[in-house]
């Protein structure tokens, strides 16, 4: 197991935010967190993040407890729900911060912002600002800052959530790929569950902070354990996706 | 008679002016008749034009016309006297220390404030917005009194500072006080909405590449609030420098040791030395109106 959360529990303010959360997941793999508004998923990936504190419980990443190690040591790489772009940097010198911060020297961190901006397919536009930027460009360019200084683990809030119907599908079809390209272990939020069904090799299934169901899509799919992901998961989606992934494979 | 001669233009007539100067009166002008220029109503656009001009020239442009002649009616070289007097050029240098000290202390307090609140949430959260707009709602000349009653000699902190030695009414720090009490709001009031917008993600991103706070302020908070800041520092200087009421209780009005331009006015005016009066407040004028340039600099730079 890559990352692994033991018996998390969090609170805000009373609120029981995650309750007993544990699931792990397997190097390379790409999970989904999935669930109804507020039903706890940000919180999670904050906290793997070290951007929240569990109040109880275990984060291992690699084997090792991180629950006490910052979040910039964990060698994560975050995406956030509205991409949190430096707005008074442009796309090269947001992709550069990390390595800047780093104390990287000048050449190679201009040579893997070059590597970055061709892999999101932008090189031309590296001295844009972000306000400049379509959706979709902003997305892109959220995803190569994260993966910038090399993280061993990507996190993604919502990563679709601003971006129109259209342009969701072929993005996140080109996610899919970059993953998977990159090799990289992934997390992403969604309460998209066509979204989560398409991208994801694994989905874990949060309702009012606690886990429901843990498993691959068709697994989900065919046996749903509880009520409430009998009624959250619409099976004939499953069906339509499954024939449309087998007319066009990824 | 000589009530008559006073309440013809009366002290604090002239001391608004100049804080009408600095308020919102031209370029919110400019934003009401623009998107009537192409509709119909033209007799109701006439006569609000009319309506507005006719009450800023009452109410702005003729006072400063009557400074101005009033300050030059002896001629070129008396104002120049006046203006160059010692007791004037006493009370400007304690005008500036004062606006200075407002400003830094407040810039600073501002800055901290509006960040701690615009990015934690904590209990008593609500509480500290509310008590940092206090001395928007309260009196300056009861936020004097405070500082009297405070540091005074019958002050419950009065026999300590007398057994140190240390004055503070009736002397330059109380001045200096009363104008950081007056002016504390503005930097914050402008910086909070700004930095609470702005949301914690851009912060949290750097943070989790590893950026210290110092870089994140640097490259991620200051670049998004530095006309912001600018802004509030104009408003702050402006009510400083024209600050009159809790000063003018807490200075004791001594010439050339506590007395700020506004109070000096005052003086001259009461004085029956209107000429000095009007000349001085020429200055604060002038000052208002390099402030006002300066103001609409940074909002057209704001965008
Ligand atoms: N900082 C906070 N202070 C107080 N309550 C919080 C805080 N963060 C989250 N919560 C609460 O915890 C619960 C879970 O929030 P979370 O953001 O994890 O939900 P979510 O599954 O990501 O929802 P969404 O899909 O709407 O983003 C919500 O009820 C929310 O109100
Ligand atoms: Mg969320």
């Amino acid at each position: 197991m890559y990352v692994e959360m033991k018996h998390i529990h969090k609170t805000f303010d009373g609120f029981l935010a995650s309750n007993d959360v544990s699931f792990g997941i397997e190097k390379g793999r790409l999970a989904a967190l999935l669930g109804p508004s507020g039903s706890g998923k940000t919180t999670i990936l904050r906290m793997i993040a070290g951007l929240d504190r569990p109040d109880s419980g275990d984060i291992l990443i690699n084997g090792v407890k991180v629950n006490d190690l910052p979040g910039s040591k964990r060698g994560i790489g975050f995406v956030f729900q509205n991409y949190a772009l430096f707005r008074y940097m442009t796309v090269a010198d947001n992709i550069a911060f990390g390595l800047t911060v780093q104390k990287k020297g000048k050449a190679e961190i201009k040579r893997r912002v070059k590597e970055l901006l061709e892999l999101i397919s932008m090189e031309e536009l590296g001295r844009r600002y972000p306000h400049q930027l379509s959706g979709g460009q902003r997305q892109r360019v959220a995803f190569a800052r994260a993966l910038a200084p090399n993280p061993q683990l990507l996190l993604l809030d919502e990563p679709f959530a601003a971006i129109d119907a259209k342009v969701r599908r072929e993005l996140r079809t080109w996610l899919r790929e970059m993953i998977e390209r990159v090799g990289i272990t992934s997390i992403f939020v969604t309460h998209d569950q066509e979204e989560a069904m398409e991208v994801a090799d694994t989905i874990i299934i949060t309702n009012q902070g606690s886990i429901e169901q843990i498993g691959a899509p068709e697994d989900i799919c065919r046996n749903p354990k509880t009520g409430f992901v009998k009624e959250f998961v619409d099976v004939r989606r499953y069906e339509i996706l499954r024939q449309m992934r087998e007319s066009s494979p990824l | 008679m000589k009530m008559d001669e006073r309440t013809d233009v009366p002290i604090n007539g002239r001391l608004d002016c100049q804080q009408d100067l600095v308020g919102d009166g031209i370029s919110s002008i400019q934003k009401v008749i623009e998107p009537h220029r192409d509709e119909g109503g033209d007799s109701v656009k006439c006569l609000l034009i009319t309506f507005c001009a006719m009450f800023l020239f009452v109410m702005l442009v003729l006072p400063l016309l009557v400074v101005v002649i009033n300050a030059l009616q002896d001629g070129w070289k008396v104002y120049k006297e006046n203006v160059v007097d010692e007791y004037t050029i006493k009370a400007l240098h304690l005008t500036l220390a004062a606006t200075i000290s407002a400003v830094v202390v407040n810039t600073i307090f501002g800055l901290f404030a509006s960040y701690l609140l615009a990015k934690f949430y904590f209990r008593g959260r609500q509480v500290l917005a509310a008590l940092i707009d206090i001395p928007f709602s309260i009196s300056p000349v009861i936020a004097g009194l405070i500082f009297i009653l405070t540091f005074g000699n019958v002050g419950w902190m009065g026999e300590f500072l007398k057994a140190h030695g240390i004055k503070i009414v009736f002397a330059v720090p109380g001045v200096i006080l009363a104008t950081i009490f007056v002016t504390f709001p503005f930097v914050f009031r402008e910086l909070f909405p700004v930095l609470n917008a702005q949301g914690k993600d851009e912060e949290e991103a750097a943070g989790l590449m590893g950026a210290g706070a110092f870089t994140i302020f640097c490259k991620v908070t200051f670049p998004h609030i530095k006309w912001t800041l600018l802004y509030g520092v104009i408003l702050c200087a402006a009510r400083a420098m024209g600050e009159f009421g809790a000063v003018s209780v807490i200075s004791g009005h001594l010439r050339g040791k506590t007395n700020t331009l506004p109070l000096h006015v005052e003086i001259l005016y009461n004085e029956f030395n209107t000429t000095a009066a009007f000349a001085v407040s020429s200055i604060l004028v002038i000052l208002a109106v390099l402030i006002l340039i300066a103001r609409n600099f940074v909002e057209w730079r704001r965008k």
